[in-house]
């Protein structure tokens, strides 16, 4: 059973946002990271880049396969977490702390609606 | 849907009770991986590791002619093998398309077996069946699938010997691409000295009862040397870093064994065969295109199957097209195989591969990618 903290919010496609004001943290989820194998290579978004809801934003990739990562929601990037770039294998090991991806300043607070509740998400990978 | 018809080997419950991943392939439902891809492959490098490779198909043929059959079918030459003897063949079709590649073995004075990829069994079974009924009616042998009823195993490693010595003592005694038919309680079990990932090892095949026996047995003497079971996650990478070919990525119906780099597995002094003609025009007048092996040489996401190939000589042309690729966990770098222009196959040429619309700095190197220091 993998591991949903109940303080986050989250996407279909299996990402996590940690929201604080008009900005949220975005990573992957512990299931994300178990299904995918350990990660070798991590493409994170360019600072400054506008994001929409659901636009391929990451690109991660395990020794099997690469795999699209989907912003779950619209804004600007403000900050990545570059040193996955070094060390991917983070994701796998603490997917909800040093394993995040980027921070976006959201466009749109409205969106915050539309993510699954813990609950949800639990209920989906069932 | 495919999940239902997919077949399990006789290993099957013994992978669920490790908690392997298990994924379908060739029609089989295998483990992809046990604790991971990565410590799997490492152990394989360093210690060992037992994969079950039940899924690969066992084709046995006996009588007076198997030879002068088996040689009009096969590209390498079996008259080369004494008995005890394995060789790296392939069966191709009239044209010189790889229809698979696999291992054949001499068992005994009129005796042969072969070892076939577990996607091709059947293709290759009925194949090998329609040639005898056509044009090889003449030929006195009997041909035998005992794929049923056989389960098989690889150990590979440094520490593969040390640990198959308890098991079988004279299997220690093979050389290189020998076989052995050695007791394995009161059933009789193949041993040779193959493998797929670059490393020392053994193939052991044994029926389907005595699988989980012999898998118990060497787990529990390896324990303590460092053998891990290791999936086929772990395959795929190893062999990658050695530079063999899997078939339907380097080998398909659509290349030959000239292009695919193999020709050293075709016996062109042999009279006649299968494919003969093709290939030996090819050997004589080249071939367009030739199966490479690559490193990545900068900071890059690693190379996939079917990702372009360019120049990097300055016309950034498309000169052909990745067949395996991966990153490699002994190096820390991308690396892969591919279909190149002949004109860039030689080692030391720089090339560029497109991953996502981006290109990135490659260079083609020799066979194995990765070879341990020493």
């Amino acid at each position: 059973m993998s591991d949903i903290p109940i303080n986050l919010k989250y996407a279909n496609s299996h990402e996590w946002v940690r929201v604080g004001g008009d900005e949220a943290i975005i990573g992957i989820s512990d299931h994300a990271q178990e299904e995918l194998t350990e990660l070798v290579f991590i493409e994170l978004p360019e600072v400054g880049s506008e994001l929409a809801m659901g636009d391929p934003c990451a690109v991660v990739e395990s020794v099997k396969t690469a795999s699209d990562i989907y912003s779950p929601l619209s804004g600007e990037v403000i900050e990545t977490n570059d040193a996955l770039e070094t060390e991917p294998g983070t994701v796998n090991e603490d997917p909800y702390g040093d394993g995040w991806f980027f921070k976006i300043r959201l466009s749109n607070l409205d969106e915050l609606d539309a993510l699954l509740s813990p609950d949800d998400y639990a209920e989906q990978l069932n | 849907m495919e999940e239902k018809s997919l077949k399990r080997t006789a290993l099957f419950e013994t992978h669920t009770a490790l908690g392997a991943r298990m994924v379908g392939f060739g029609g089989w439902e295998m483990p992809v991986l046990y604790s991971g891809i990565l410590q799997e492959h490492h152990a394989v490098r360093q210690a060992a590791g037992l994969f079950d490779i039940s899924h690969m198909g066992e084709f046995q043929f006996d009588g007076p002619d198997a030879i002068e059959f088996l040689n009009q079918l096969l590209t390498n030459d079996l008259a080369k093998l004494s008995t005890g003897q394995g060789q790296y063949t392939l069966l191709c079709q009239d044209d010189g398309g790889v229809i698979d590649d696999l291992y054949a073995y001499r068992l005994g004075d009129t005796r042969y077996l072969l070892i076939v990829n577990a996607s091709r069994l059947e293709v290759d079974w009925m194949w090998i069946k329609a040639q005898h009924n056509s044009r090889h009616k003449s030929l006195q042998l009997e041909m035998t699938d005992l794929s049923g009823d056989l389960a098989a195993m690889a150990l590979q490693g440094p520490k593969a010997a040390e640990i198959i010595a308890d098991v079988f003592p004279a299997a220690v005694e093979l050389l290189k691409n020998q076989i052995a038919e050695l007791d394995f309680g009161r059933a009789t079990a193949w041993v040779s000295r193959t493998g797929y990932t670059g490393e020392d090892g053994f193939e052991l095949v044994v029926p389907n009862n005595q699988a989980a026996a012999l898998w118990a047995q060497l787990t529990s003497l390896g324990q303590a040397l460092g053998l891990v079971p290791a999936g086929l996650g772990a395959r795929d990478t190893l062999r990658t870093e050695a530079g063999y070919s899997l078939y339907g990525h380097e080998l398909t119906a659509a290349t030959t064994p000239i292009e695919a780099a193999l020709g050293w597995a075709v016996a062109l002094d042999k009279p006649s065969f299968t494919g003969r003609e093709t290939l030996a025009a090819q050997k004589q007048d080249g071939v367009s295109r030739r199966c490479v092996a690559f490193k990545m040489t900068g900071k890059s996401a690693p190379p996939r199957a079917q990702y372009k190939i360019f120049s990097a000589d300055g016309t950034d042309r498309e000169i052909g097209e990745v067949t395996s690729g991966t990153q490699s966990p002994s190096l820390g770098c991308g690396i892969g195989l591919g279909y190149v222009e002949t004109a860039h196959a030689k080692s030391g040429t720089n090339i560029e591969i497109e991953i996502r619309n981006r290109c990135f700095p490659a260079q083609i190197v020799r066979r194995p990618i990765f070879k341990k220091p020493g």
